[in-house]
């Protein structure tokens, strides 16, 4: 309800700005003519507003900042809204964005179901999809856009990189306790196809009613007596949380069955705390700590709206911003903001350097590439103080990462 | 045969879970319940002073050093006295007003508290650890039951049945009745009606933080965690009978149960279970199952 009255309020503002719009001046109209609007759109007050939320927004204006576009002579505007997670807010609050108020650029959007929503409401406009926060691989495979780019993970990657390095410790059963939504169903896919392709089998699922689901313990227990090796846990946020604490609590791991968080961000670890976390095995694509670029990259971002340290997410938007102004400034403002497929095309041809994810390239189905790190979260021992979380298991880089190009049945690779 | 023990074994530990869920639904919709029956108003904060519990359990372990046992007892405290404060301030404002002004007023403080949690504390959720007596638990052959669990039932139902006997049995509880019914009778008595309401709520709003303590260790501290839980548990005050105290502690336990099952045979209906009985006892007994028409 509250989001409800937010996107009212921003639409009340945007509505005054362009009802204004036929009685000002000719200046005025230029500068309009020469400022980029990005819209930010994510959740603000749901269970994945700690991994995108603000920190998103606040690392976007970084970009702004570094990538040195205002001294260009071109203006940069930011807003952001929230997307409640669900596809039918999102939409509204997109087709107002595109429509009404001119935004040229939709960023984060960490809820696969609202990003394929968008996904396609951008592609119809012809303006620009950066998705740094969703997970589905199907944005780069059946349903990939010209308009779109998916950059910082997807589920085909989570599945390879944690689910292979279970497989490959002997977990050859699995059993997924899954988000009932896009999100959930693309992840226990992917990881399934994975296992399967090992020569593993999966024993049976259970779909959690999405979002609102508090106890998972009645659905861990399913779980456990499906006598599977692993527990695959489908999901992300409140909910990976909530299952790992219930799972430890109910000591589903008793029997020797293991638990696989296949989506465990930075913020959930700190939340579950070092006591209930340790030994977890995760991927990720950016942690702050990884080198002396990140670490520098970290402290340039200075203090994050809830003194979070950043997550992968909110890194994505950075460096897809910063990749976007460079093509912006490359190609010239009217021609980027003629044109959201040239725009990325241009962003395409240009290969990526950012302090987050290193140097990297996108590919034509529109899936960013750079490396996937595999990590052990650090017992207590370990951990020399908050947000020191992390260990380094294995990294693999970029080309291999993800999946091939032409296997996502992306029609973009085919033409 | 050999499915339908297979049907128990897994049923087992969904009745025991649901026992847990239920005992929750019972303690929230009995602060609610009193709130109703005693005042008419249509708690909607109930789920915001849950959390708020749960906060001050973990601001006295982190800011003052004071452990679970002593949250158990301090919080509702806390929690009850800031409840005090609201009514004093607004909701005894609007008793002559029709029940719609309490709803929104009580439901605007919730977004505003929650909102100031979110603000302060972020969405990922605090971790409290349960304490050390309460570590472990037992082996029931078909499941592990946490300690932890079993206390969780263990204190709501004595808090529920203590609630019941103070308002049914005891002189206080019949004083409260009857201000209820007639108050400007019960006052020319020379009993303080306002400042008894005032009690009431904040008891009413004690219990939900009480509540919030003991489900700390089970769910991530986190501005949420009522959000999720309070419109189920306005459907359990619904389905009991609005304003009645057995009714609410019994369809508590009922629809945790039912919601068990239902996770066990159709996980996707397992949050709709609940307003689809509520529907059906609407429509047969409009006042709830134990309430008086």
């Amino acid at each position: 309800m509250t989001l409800d009255r937010r996107t009212l309020i921003t639409g009340a503002a945007a509505g005054a700005t362009l009802g204004g719009l036929p009685f000002q001046s000719r200046q005025a109209r230029a500068q309009a003519a020469n400022t980029i609007r990005i819209g930010v759109l994510n959740d603000q007050s749901g269970l994945y507003r700690d991994l995108s939320g603000p920190g998103s927004t606040h690392a976007v204006r970084l970009a702004i900042q570094e990538s040195g576009i205002t001294q260009r002579g071109i203006n940069v505007e930011v807003v952001q809204a929230d997307h409640q997670n669900r596809p039918d807010v999102g939409s509204t609050v997109v087709r107002q964005w595109i429509d009404r108020d001119g935004i040229d650029v939709v960023m984060d959007i960490p809820t696969s179901s609202v990003a394929l929503a968008v996904n396609t409401l951008v592609r119809e406009r012809n303006k620009i999809f950066l998705a740094s926060g969703p997970a589905t691989s199907d944005l780069t495979g059946a349903q990939c856009s010209p308009n779109t780019i998916h950059w910082t993970y997807d589920t085909y990657m989570l599945a390879r990189s944690t689910g292979g390095a279970l497989v490959a410790a002997g977990g050859r059963s699995w059993f997924f306790v899954t988000a009932d939504y896009a999100f959930g169903h693309a992840l226990e896919r992917d990881v399934s196809n994975f296992v399967r392709g090992q020569g593993g089998t999966v024993v049976g699922s259970v779909r959690t009613p999405f979002p609102g689901t508090t106890d998972f313990s009645s659905f861990l227990q399913q779980a456990q007596r499906s006598r599977a090796q692993v527990i695959g846990l489908a999901n992300a946020g409140g909910d990976t949380i909530n299952s790992i604490k219930q799972a430890a609590e109910f000591r589903i791991t008793r029997g020797g069955t293991r638990l696989a968080g296949l989506l465990v961000f930075l913020t959930d670890v700190d939340s579950l705390g070092l006591e209930v976390a340790q030994g977890l095995v995760l991927s990720e694509t950016f942690y702050w700590d990884l080198n002396d670029r990140t670490r520098n990259f970290t402290q340039r971002l200075g203090q994050m709206p809830g003194n979070v340290r950043p997550s992968m997410v909110q890194a994505g938007c950075y460096a897809a911003a910063l990749h976007y102004f460079k093509a912006v400034m490359d190609m010239g403002v009217a021609a980027a903001k003629a044109s959201g497929v040239e725009a990325v095309n241009r962003m395409k041809a240009m290969p990526t350097s950012d302090d987050a994810f290193g140097e990297g390239r996108i590919r034509r189905d529109g899936r960013k590439l750079h490396p996937c790190y595999l990590f052990q979260v650090k017992t207590p021992q370990e951990s020399s103080g908050r947000w020191d979380y992390y260990k380094l298991l294995n990294t693999v880089p970029g080309e291999e990462a993800f999946r091939a190009e032409n296997a996502g049945g992306c029609a973009l690779v085919q033409s | 045969m050999e499915s339908l023990i297979f049907f128990l074994e897994d049923a087992a530990p969904l009745l025991v879970l649901g026992l847990v869920n239920g005992a929750f639904y019972a303690l929230l919709s009995l602060g609610l319940a009193v709130i109703f029956g005693m005042l008419n108003v249509i708690n909607f904060t109930h789920g915001a002073q849950f959390m708020m519990g749960a906060f001050v359990a973990w601001m006295l372990l982190s800011w003052a050093g004071i452990g679970y046992w002593g949250a158990l007892i301090l919080a509702p405290l806390i929690v009850g006295a800031v409840g005090v404060l609201i009514e004093k301030t607004m909701i005894s404002r609007l008793y002559k007003l029709d029940h719609l002004y309490g709803l929104l007023l009580t439901f605007g403080c919730a977004l505003v508290i929650e909102g100031l949690f979110r603000n302060n504390f972020g969405v990922s959720g605090l971790p409290y650890a349960v304490p050390a007596e309460l570590r472990g638990g037992i082996d029931l052959g078909f499941m592990f039951l946490p300690t932890y669990r079993g206390w969780v039932v263990l204190m709501a139902v004595v808090m529920c049945l203590l609630t019941w006997y103070v308002i049914e049995k005891t002189k206080v509880g019949s004083y409260l009745r009857a201000a209820t019914e007639r108050p400007q009778l019960v006052q020319a008595f020379g009993v303080n009606v306002p400042r008894m309401m005032t009690l009431t709520y904040g008891a009413g709003v004690a219990l939900a933080a009480f509540a919030g303590v003991l489900a700390a260790p089970i769910y991530s501290v986190r501005p949420d965690m009522g959000a999720s839980f309070i419109i189920t548990v306005f459907a359990v005050v619904v389905i009991g009978g609005m304003g009645s105290i057995m009714g609410s502690i019994v369809t508590g336990f009922m629809l945790g149960f039912v919601q068990g099952v239902t996770e066990l045979i159709y996980p996707p209906f397992a949050q709709t279970v609940v307003f689809f009985i509520m529907a059906i006892v609407l429509l047969t007994r409009p006042a709830g199952l134990f309430g008086r028409a």
